[in-house]
C-alpha cells in the first residue's frame, strides 16, 4: 500500500485555563488514504473540531499541540512555519469549519471572498474567477448565483452560509479536505446534492476527506471508515459497517440507541446515562468508567486495545462481536 | 367544498381556546424599494434593479397552548424568517402576528416588552448568537435576574444558573468560561439554558439540537418533552432533520420558498402526506444504511426568492404540474380533517 497521506501519530492538544490544563485531543493517531473517506464522530465536546484546527495549524492561542506529529506527504505539520502552512491552506489542505463565518468576512460580499479565495492560488483572469465562483455557488445549489454573487453574508439563510463555505472549500480542489459539520442545517435533498458533489470530487480527483458530523446516517452512507471519539481519545475505530452494525465500546452502542428512527415516536429516547465528565477533571483510566454500565475495578487503568486491527476499540469490556 | 372544508376544521382538536401564538396572513421581503432617482435610473437602464427577497409570502399558522409545531423546508425556504417573526424579532413586511390573541403591533411598548419575554428563541447558529464578552455564568443568569425571577442574593443566583446549565448537559465548573472556550455543541446548549432560564412559555427552536451528537440530542429532546408535559410550554420546532421532527410533533406545516405548502398533525404527514413536494421530501427521510451509496440531487431547476415562479412555487420540479399550475396560486385548503394542502391536484377529481 502507499504511503498514506495524512497520517496523524499520538497526537495531543492543550488548552492552559485558569483552572488547569484542558487536553481537548490526547493522544489520537489515524491514517488516511487519497480518495478516502473518514468519518469522525462522537460527543460534543469530545476534541473533534480541535483535532481539525490542529491539523489546519489554526489553535487558537493559548492552545498548543504538546505532541505528536502530523505527517502529511510526508512533512510533519506540527513542525512546519506559519508562511508554509499558509500556502499549504486552501490549495492542498482545506476545512469547512463548523461555524461558516469562520470562512466568511461579514463586511465584504459574497463575490469578492470567493475571488479572493481563488486568485490566492491560481492565476486567473477576474472575469473568469467570478464565473468560477458562480458554478460553485450553483454546484452547492443556491438559485439565482449571479444575483445573490453581490450579496453579503448576513442577506443568506444559516444553510445558505454554510453551502458558501462548502462552495470555498471545494473551489481550489484541495488534496485532503476537513469538513466540521457541514452539512448540519440543510435539508436531506440539498445534503444529497452537496454529498454527491464531493463523492466526485473524492472519486475523480482523489481528495481525501475527514467528515466530522453527529449524523450516523450521513456517516453511514459517505464514510469508508469512522472513528468514534470520547474525552479526547479515540474510543473505536473500523470500517463503517462494522463500527455502526457491531459497535464494540460501550460508547459507541450508546451512541447508535440513541438515534430518534430507532425509538418508538413520543416516548423517551435513550440517552447514555449521566453527564460528560469535565474536561478538568477526567476519570483515571477510562475516561467512560463513570457512565458505563460493564465498568469494573479494572476500568480504573487505561484499557487496551482490543478486537482486530480493521476493527479496534479501547476497552477492557468490549462487546461482543458477533460476525 | 369550502362549506364542508370549514365544518371539518372547526372539528379539529385545538379549536376554541385562544391559540398561543397566530401568524395572520404574514409576509415579509427583503431588500429596499428603490427611492424615486433610483427608479428613474432602473427606467433609463443605467442601473439593475435590486434583488428583492421575498422571503415569506401570505403565511397563516397557529400554535395552541402546549403544542408542538414542526417546521420543515428546504434550506432557504423561510423558516428562520418565519421564527424570528413568531419571536417578535423580525417585524413583518405585510400581515398580523397575535401572542394569546394579542396583536403584537398595537400593544404598548411596555407590555410588549414584558410579554417578549414569554417567548423566547434558540438561535440557528450557536457561534454568532452568544455575546462573546460575558461570561457564560453572565449569559445564562443576566435576564433572570433583571428581571426578577430569581429570589434570594447572589447565592441563589448562582445556584439558579448552575440548575440551568445542569439541565442542558453542561458542566456548570465551566461557567466562568467564555463562548469562545467550548466546543459548537456546547454553545448550542449555552443558548438552550440562556432561553429557559427566563421560565418562556414558548419556545422558538432554530435547528436548537442541530449541532448535538445523538445522545446529548436525546437528553435536550426529553428536557423539552418534559417541560411541556410539567409546565405545558408550546414550542415551533425548525428543523431539517426529519426524524427528530416526527419523534416530537404534534402537528407539522411544510414550507416551500415563503409558502406553507402542507399542514397536518404529525401521523398523518408522515404517513399519508398528499403535496408532491411533501411526498418527495418524506420519502428521503434518512435511515442509517450501511453501504457508500450514490447521492443523487434532485431534478429540476432551482427555485429563487429573487425570481419565484408563477402559479404554484413548485411547478418547475412538480412530476404532476398541468396548465392550471403555472397560473393560478393553489391556497391551503382541508383535504382530511385536520389535514391542509395546497395543491391544485385536490380539486381535479
Ligand atoms: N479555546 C479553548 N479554551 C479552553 N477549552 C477549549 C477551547 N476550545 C475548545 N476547548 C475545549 O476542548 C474540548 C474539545 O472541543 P472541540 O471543539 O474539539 O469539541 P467537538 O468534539 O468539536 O464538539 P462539538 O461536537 O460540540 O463541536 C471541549 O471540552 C472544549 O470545551
Ligand atoms: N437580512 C436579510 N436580507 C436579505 N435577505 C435575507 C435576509 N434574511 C434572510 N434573507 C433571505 O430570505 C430567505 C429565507 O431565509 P431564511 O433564513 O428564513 O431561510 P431558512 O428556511 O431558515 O433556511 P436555512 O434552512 O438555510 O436556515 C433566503 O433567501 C435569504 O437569503
Ligand atoms: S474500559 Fe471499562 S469503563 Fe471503559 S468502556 Fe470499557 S467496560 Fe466501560
Ligand atoms: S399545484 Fe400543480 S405544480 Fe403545484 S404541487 Fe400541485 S400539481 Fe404540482
Ligand atoms: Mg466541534
Ligand atoms: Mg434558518
Amino acid at each position: 500500500m502507499n504511503a498514506p497521506l495524512l497520517d496523524v501519530r499520538g497526537l495531543k492538544t492543550a488548552f492552559p485555563t485558569r483552572a488547569g490544563e484542558v487536553k481537548a485531543v490526547d493522544d489520537v493517531s489515524f491514517t488516511l488514504q487519497s480518495g478516502q473517506v473518514l468519518g469522525l464522530v462522537g460527543e460534543s465536546g469530545s476534541g473533534k473540531s480541535v483535532t481539525g484546527f490542529s491539523i489546519m495549524g489554526l489553535l487558537e492561542p493559548p492552545g498548543r499541540i504538546t505532541g505528536g506529529e502530523i505527517l502529511f506527504d510526508g512533512v510533519d505539520l506540527a513542525k512546519l512555519h506559519q508562511e508554509d502552512m499558509r500556502s499549504l491552506r486552501g490549495r492542498r489542505i482545506a476545512m469547512i469549519f463548523q461555524d461558516p463565518m469562520m470562512t466568511l468576512n461579514p463586511v465584504l460580499r459574497i463575490d469578492t471572498q470567493m475571488i479572493e479565495a481563488i486568485e490566492a492560488h491560481r492565476k486567473v483572469p477576474r472575469g473568469e474567477a467570478r464565473a468560477c465562483a458562480r458554478d460553485a455557488l450553483a454546484q452547492v445549489g443556491i438559485p439565482s448565483p449571479e444575483e445573490r454573487l453581490d450579496a453579503y453574508p448576513h442577506q443568506f439563510s444559516g444553510g445558505m452560509r454554510q453551502r458558501v463555505a462548502i462552495a470555498i472549500a471545494l473551489i481550489n480542489r484541495p488534496d485532503l479536505i476537513i469538513a466540521d459539520e457541514p452539512t448540519t442545517a440543510l435539508d436531506v435533498t440539498i445534503q444529497s446534492q452537496i454529498l454527491s458533489e464531493i463523492q466526485k470530487l473524492t472519486a475523480e480527483h482523489g481528495t481525501a476527506l475527514i467528515w466530522i458530523t453527529h449524523d450516523l446516517s450521513v456517516v453511514s452512507r459517505l464514510a469508508d471508515d469512522v472513528a468514534v471519539m470520547y474525552a479526547g481519545k479515540i474510543v473505536e475505530r473500523g470500517a463503517v459497517g462494522d463500527v455502526i452494525d457491531r459497535p464494540m465500546h460501550p460508547y459507541t452502542f450508546g451512541l447508535v440507541q440513541s438515534v430518534p428512527s430507532r425509538n418508538r415516536k413520543g416516548a423517551r429516547l435513550a440517552q447514555i446515562p449521566g453527564m460528560t465528565p469535565s474536561p478538568l477533571d477526567l476519570p483515571a483510566g477510562c475516561a467512560f468508567r463513570t457512565r458505563c454500565g460493564r465498568a469494573d475495578e479494572a476500568c480504573a487503568t487505561p484499557p487496551p486495545s482490543a478486537g482486530a486491527a480493521d476493527h479496534v476499540c479501547r476497552c477492557f469490556h468490549p462487546r461482543e462481536v458477533t460476525a | 367544498m369550502s362549506a364542508i372544508a370549514y365544518s371539518l376544521d372547526a372539528a379539529a382538536p385545538h379549536c376554541g381556546a385562544v391559540p398561543m401564538v397566530e401568524i395572520r396572513d404574514v409576509s415579509r421581503r427583503f431588500g429596499r424599494k428603490p427611492d424615486l432617482l433610483g427608479r428613474a435610473s432602473i427606467a433609463l437602464g443605467l442601473v439593475k434593479p435590486p434583488a428583492v427577497v421575498r422571503a415569506l409570502d401570505r403565511i397563516d399558522l397557529t400554535i395552541a397552548k402546549g403544542e408542538v409545531v414542526g417546521l420543515v423546508g428546504e434550506s432557504g425556504c423561510g423558516k428562520s424568517t418565519l421564527g424570528r417573526i413568531v419571536a417578535g424579532i423580525l417585524p413583518p413586511s405585510e400581515g398580523q402576528v397575535f401572542w394569546q390573541g394579542q396583536d403584537i403591533a398595537t400593544m404598548p411598548a411596555v407590555e410588549r416588552r414584558a410579554e417578549s419575554l414569554r417567548i423566547q428563541m434558540v438561535f440557528q447558529n450557536p457561534f454568532a448568537a452568544i455575546n462573546p464578552r460575558l461570561p457564560v455564568a453572565e449569559v445564562v443568569g443576566e435576564a433572570p435576574r433583571v428581571h426578577g425571577l430569581i429570589e434570594g442574593g447572589r447565592g441563589a443566583e448562582a445556584a439558579y444558573v448552575d440548575e440551568q446549565l445542569v439541565r442542558a448537559g453542561l458542566d456548570p465548573s465551566l461557567k466562568g468560561r467564555y463562548a469562545h472556550q467550548f466546543s459548537g455543541g456546547q454553545r448550542q446548549r449555552i443558548g438552550i439554558a440562556r432561553a429557559l432560564a427566563v421560565q418562556p412559555e414558548v419556545l422558538v427552536c432554530d435547528e436548537a439540537v442541530a449541532a448535538l451528537d445523538v445522545s446529548i440530542q436525546a437528553q435536550i429532546l426529553n428536557l423539552f418533552m418534559d417541560l411541556r408535559e410539567e409546565l405545558g410550554l408550546t414550542y415551533l420546532f425548525i428543523s431539517h432533520d426529519l426524524g427528530v421532527v416526527e419523534h416530537l410533533s404534534d402537528r407539522v406545516a411544510i414550507m416551500y420558498l415563503g409558502r406553507i405548502v402542507e399542514e397536518a398533525p404529525a401521523v398523518e404527514i408522515f404517513s399519508r402526506p398528499n403535496h408532491p413536494y411533501a411526498r418527495a421530501l418524506l420519502a428521503e427521510v434518512p435511515r442509517i444504511e450501511i453501504g457508500k451509496r450514490a447521492f443523487s440531487s434532485l431534478k429540476g431547476e432551482l427555485p429563487s426568492p429573487l425570481h419565484p415562479p408563477s402559479g404554484c412555487h413548485f411547478h418547475p420540479r412538480c412530476p404532476y404540474a398541468f396548465a392550471r399550475c403555472k397560473i393560478e396560486r393553489p391556497e391551503l385548503r382541508t383535504v382530511a380533517p385536520g389535514h391542509k394542502s395546497a395543491c391544485h391536484l385536490n380539486e381535479r377529481h
